[in-house]
């Protein structure tokens, strides 16, 4: 039997549930809307600044706007998001400028954390959002963590730890869910199920019916979300949260959504991605499916879309200049943040960089390295 | 004789090895229909199916420690993991298992198998697609470590390492893996594994290195050359197990010694390298054992080409060395 799937609006933008039981009231929704609308337009231009070589990369969220928008939306700002890499919105959501993303993106001197990873790879305390990494899955385990310690300091913290269909498949993911079931973690496990884990499909991924259905056998809930729907993602993580704050363990969420892009920028998912498969996906598209239901509502309206894609995109055009403006990191900062204080090697190491970068600028006059 | 680069090379050995021999499978991330991250898989699923050809779930535990079992009963797996800075959870069945399997059976059982992974810096991928973490590896007895640095050598040596009857780890050098090319033997070649090469011989100074670090050192001594500097480079291809003769008998002609790595330098295995020269031909130097290394930092972004050692800071301890 397929598990059922919790939804509001379909593809059609048609209502199927209560939109009072959502709780979303229409400031909410132009929130929502709008960072939805500026994920969309800012990764658009990312892509864009990737093809002309201004960038190095780019990784996006191309149809995953609501899934990742509207679950932020039902956490509290000083709960944890532990993030996968395909959260921008979040981000944004929680006060980050445009300014400090693309800073990142360009890895020059003023990011703040000095170019050391990546595009993409960001890092927020302020945002109480973890610094991104690679290697898949590492963070779900550290997101139950941090929520123990939470319930330990019986703080009214919770954590939101964001994955893909992949990261389901590492093992950091299985004994992270049997931490959170044994030890009551509140903790939202929130799996976005774009279907594609770089070329690998979601039913190649797992055998079992979709992935909420995993949280059963560590002992908690696993609900299955459609994750085009604004209404019923937000709904049900709104469900989640109330109940990992009010001490009654961890949910599992699967999104059900669809990578309409390739990986990042540096795939090509027309290698192996089926077109039909591809075209319909694009018909259920979280934005347009939103939109309408807002317009509907009374609270879209084409002029009101289109200062805001305005406003953002001069807002965008600025940061993109500010930052091409900025130099580099200074060499020194290689050796910042690797320790709490330094040792006396990397001091060394350090000095001998700082010499070695003068000479090079005399032999690079004198055409040769004299011996 | 084709001209290949690195890609072709290894693609070309797997075709090779799997038309040879129908034991030979192999396992990863994307290497189906995609053909892998970086290509090297190509072809390879359309022409011997999916069968052969597991394109898998995203787990390198998984890809390892079935790849382990999978030899373990006959079969000679070539897992890949997508990057070596994804390796780490394999970490356990690599270094407890595969290594040690042949050990603690008596012989009884053991593990042909080759995990192929790219490492090193040179694509702009920050610390996770970048590193070198070849010491930790190296540092596990029962595991051999083979690092090719032309085209030639990558189909040679993979092929021997397949057929070689313990586990592998065979790092593919990223940075060069298009960039450079070379002539490459068609139909059946090998190299034989723990044979370094003498890429440029020499009478002054021995550059003694590996992978993506050996181009530079060859371009260093290109540069030494309108000097009058006569340097030797001495490319590895297998740190374990080690050529200790060929390090040896280039010291003894040389006296002058310079090890270049990418990796972190403290416990890189350039320092083992100078451990073995400094124990064993000491007699011989007219200079310390110098190392050209990554610094012991993570990988970095935006500074990467501080990061990696370039010609000029192989020159640089050339230079140290002669005048020292």
């Amino acid at each position: 039997m397929q598990q059922p799937i919790v939804q509001y609006l379909d593809a059609n933008s048609k209502m199927h549930g209560d939109a009072n039981k959502v709780g979303l009231a229409q400031k909410d929704h132009r929130t929502i809307f709008t960072l939805m609308l500026k994920v969309r337009l800012f990764e658009e231009r990312c892509m864009k600044l990737q093809r002309q070589g201004r960038i190095g990369f780019y990784i996006g969220a191309y149809g995953q706007e609501a899934s990742h928008i509207a679950s932020a939306y039902a956490f509290r700002k000083q709960d944890w998001i532990f993030p996968s890499y395909r959260e921008l919105g979040v981000m944004l959501l929680r006060g980050i400028s445009m300014q400090e993303i693309v800073n990142q993106i360009y890895g020059n001197s003023e990011d703040h954390t000095q170019g050391a990873q990546m595009p993409c790879h960001h890092s927020f305390r302020k945002a109480n959002f973890v610094s991104i990494s690679s290697p898949i899955a590492t963070q779900i385990p550290q997101a139950v963590g941090m929520a123990m310690a939470a319930k330990y300091k019986g703080d009214k913290v919770i954590a939101g730890v964001y994955l893909g269909d992949g990261g389901t498949s590492e093992g950091d993911f299985h004994v992270a869910m049997n931490f959170a079931g044994v030890y009551q973690a509140p903790v939202v496990f929130i799996v976005e199920n774009n279907q594609w884990a770089i070329s690998c499909p979601a039913h190649e991924q797992t055998a079992s019916d979709g992935f909420a259905i995993k949280a059963k056998a560590y002992g908690f809930e696993g609900l299955r979300v459609d994750g085009n729907d604004v209404l019923a993602v937000y709904e049900a993580t709104k469900r989640a949260v109330e109940k990992a704050r009010q001490g009654k363990g961890p949910t599992l969420i699967e999104n059900v959504t669809y990578r309409l892009f390739s990986h990042s920028s540096s795939d090509d998912a027309s290698r192996y991605q089926n077109k039909q498969e591809y075209e319909q996906a694009l018909k259920c598209e979280p934005l347009i499916r939103y939109r309408n239901y807002l317009q509907e509502q009374g609270i879209w309206n084409e002029a009101w879309e289109k200062e805001i894609s305005e406003d953002f995109k001069k807002e965008v055009d600025v940061a993109i200049k500010t930052a091409e403006k900025q130099p580099r990191p200074d060499p020194s900062t290689l050796f910042t943040h690797v320790y709490a204080t330094s040792n006396p090697l990397l001091e060394e190491q350090q000095r001998l960089l700082q010499e070695e970068l003068k000479e090079r600028e005399s032999w690079e006059e004198e055409g040769a390295f004299p011996l | 004789m084709a001209t290949l680069n690195i890609v072709q090379a290894v693609n070309q050995a797997l075709h090779h090895e799997m038309e040879q021999d129908e034991n030979v499978i192999l396992l990863g991330e994307d290497i189906g229909q995609k053909g892998g991250v970086f290509g090297c898989t190509e072809g390879l699923w359309q022409k011997f199916g999916a069968n052969r050809v597991l394109n898998t779930p995203l787990a390198e535990a998984g890809i390892v420690g079935t790849a382990i079992g999978m030899a373990l009963y006959g079969l000679r797996p070539v897992p890949e993991i997508q990057f070596m800075d994804f390796i780490y959870p394999a970490f356990d069945q690599i270094v407890s298992e595969a290594a040690k399997l042949r050990y603690r059976s008596g012989g009884e059982y053991q593990v042909p198998m080759v995990i192929r992974t790219p490492y090193g810096g040179g694509i702009k991928g920050g610390h996770y697609h970048s590193q070198s973490s070849e010491a930790y590896f190296c540092h596990t007895p029962g595991l051999k470590v083979v690092v090719p640095s032309t085209p030639a050598d990558s189909k040679g040596l993979l092929i021997s390492a397949i057929r070689d009857d313990d586990p592998v780890l065979f790092l593919e050098p990223k940075k060069i893996y298009r960039a450079l090319k070379g002539e490459v033997p068609e139909g059946e070649f090998t190299v034989e594994l723990g044979k370094a090469n003498v890429a440029k011989p020499g009478k002054d100074i021995s550059l003694i290195a590996w992978g993506a670090m050996v181009p530079v050192c060859l371009e260093a001594a290109k540069q030494c050359e309108a000097q009058k500097v006569d340097v030797e480079v001495i490319d590895l291809r297998t740190l374990v197990p080690l050529d200790v003769e060929a390090i040896l008998a280039s010291v003894a002609k040389t006296g002058r010694v310079v090890v270049v790595y990418e990796a972190p330098k403290t416990g890189g295995f350039g320092a083992e390298i100078s451990a073995l020269i400094a124990e064993r031909a000491i007699e011989y130097l007219e200079a310390p054992i110098m190392r050209v290394a990554g610094f012991d930092t993570p990988f970095p972004y935006s500074l990467e080409n501080v990061y990696i050692p370039d010609a000029l800071r192989v020159m640089q301890a050339i230079k140290q060395v002669l005048h020292f």
